[in-house]
């Protein structure tokens, strides 16, 4: 790819052209050297007002339903939102089946509204970056929102929430399980708490419960802000105006606070971080492969292969720089 | 390959964007419903105006053999009828992709 190529195309992205926004995405996914030239002037120029906020809870729970719901209200707003939903790649196959985009597809015209489907992919280090990246371009290209959609597990989606600004975990009624996970502290990640499905019988068990849970303070919220518990019904269109609310007001505190910057900056230090571990590990996974044993017999030998293949991978980085 | 899913009853317009969003390699459309001719023709059409080239399309479903010709006519690369084999599908799908990517590199 020629770097006029890639001027032409972020030129055609800032004035909102899609298939351009598209073919940007797909660099970051997919080709290291060209994703280098795009972030360099992607983080020179940003200004960094883009509000992420991460969705995160169990596969079902809600979550793509409440975005598409989410959607609607924002877009009234006047507001330019895009959407990274990720699922996960399965291990066995190295392929994906991407659902999220089903429960999405009424705002598939809308001009301000911009999603992407994203699978975690085979390699470690391929989908964190990609994500992170994402985030990046979309609010150079001057998106108000960004909304990221995962499954919440592993380290790749723990950075991706790490650089959200509002992380929002959605669950729903009966799930004995999750109410434990909850409790043992691995959702303890949540600014806002929605209890979706509430058009369920069981559901105001299970609100009571988590109330008790947030109430008792074994929640223990980011950066200070008390996290909230909300119940809505994305079904049903009910309680979604109070996230947005929720998410508003959670804006206002970092802003107030002195956060949103901050966050944006760990984003970009990570995003430093993502950028190297990608080209190792996407190195070491091939060279990995195709490891010999036979031919290259004991350890010291075959960590040395290795090692000087890791190296040559970091000599490449110099071509970037 | 990943699969973007995007339910049932979409329009050409929301295909071509979708597509367009997501920067495909290969769009593929089933259509049982008989209305075919129109819907492809429309999904043609709204992809080239949008400047897309590119992309392989190709339709599988309940297609009648005298459709065929004029179907392809409209540049679908490929249609399937009941009873492929999913092997011979996905071994289109690969090649189709393949080649996709190949013409973008040169
Ligand atoms: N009863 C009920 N079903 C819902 C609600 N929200 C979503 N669903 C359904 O739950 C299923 C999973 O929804 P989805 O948004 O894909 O969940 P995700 O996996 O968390 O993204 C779908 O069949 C939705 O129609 C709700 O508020 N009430
Ligand atoms: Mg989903």
């Amino acid at each position: 790819m020629n770097n006029e190529y890639l001027y032409e195309l972020i030129e055609k992205a800032k004035r909102n052209d899609k298939g351009s926004i598209g073919k940007l995405l797909t660099i970051l996914e997919s080709s290291p050297p060209e994703a280098f030239k795009l972030l360099d002037i992607v983080l020179r120029e940003t200004k960094s007002k883009a509000h992420v906020i991460g969705f995160t809870g169990i596969p079902g729970s809600g979550k793509s339903t409440l975005i598409s719901k989410l959607l609607s209200f924002y877009k009234k707003e006047n507001c330019k939102i895009a959407v990274i939903a990720i699922d996960p790649t399965s291990p066995l196959s190295r392929g994906a089946f991407l659902g999220d985009r089903i429960r999405m597809q009424e705002h598939s015209l809308a001009p301000n509204v911009f999603i992407r489907s994203v699978s975690t992919r085979g390699l470690k280090g391929g989908l964190s970056f990609a994500g992170v990246a994402m985030i990046e371009v979309f609010d150079y290209l001057g998106y108000d929102k960004v909304f990221i959609e995962t499954v919440g597990i592993g380290q790749a989606e723990t950075d991706i929430m790490n650089s959200a600004h509002t992380i929002i975990v959605v669950t729903m009624p009966g799930i004995g399980d999750e109410i434990q996970a909850l409790k043992a502290g691995v959702m303890e990640i949540g600014d806002i708490y929605v209890l979706n499905k509430s058009d369920k019988e069981e559901s105001q068990k299970t609100f009571e419960y988590l109330n008790f849970v947030i109430e008792s303070n074994e929640l223990v919220g980011r950066l200070g802000w008390r996290p909230k518990l909300l119940k809505t019904s994305a079904l049903m269109n009910y309680g979604i105006e109070d996230v947005m609310n929720a998410i508003e007001e959670h804006l206002q505190y970092i802003i107030e606070h002195r956060y949103f910057d901050s966050k944006a900056y760990l984003r970009r230090k990570l995003l430093v971080k993502l950028f190297i571990e990608k080209l190792l590990i996407d190195k070491l996974e091939l060279e990995f492969e195709r490891l010999n044993i036979e031919e290259t017999p004991g350890l010291r030998n075959q960590l040395n292969v290795l090692r000087e293949k890791i190296a040559s991978s970091l000599k490449e980085l110099e071509l970037y720089i | 390959m990943e699969v973007i899913y995007t339910g049932v009853r979409q329009t050409p317009e929301q295909v071509v964007e979708t597509a367009i969003q997501e920067d495909v390699d290969v769009i593929g459309v089933s259509i049982l419903s008989g209305a075919h001719i129109t819907l492809m023709k429309r999904l043609m059409e709204n992809l080239r105006a949008k400047g897309v080239h590119d992309i392989p399309v190709f339709l599988g479903g309940t297609i009648p053999l005298p459709d065929i010709s004029e179907i392809e006519g409209m540049g679908i690369d490929r249609v399937f009828l009941p009873g492929t084999s999913l092997q011979e599908i996905v071994k289109y799908v690969y090649d189709a992709a393949l080649n996709k990517r190949k013409k973008k590199h040169e």
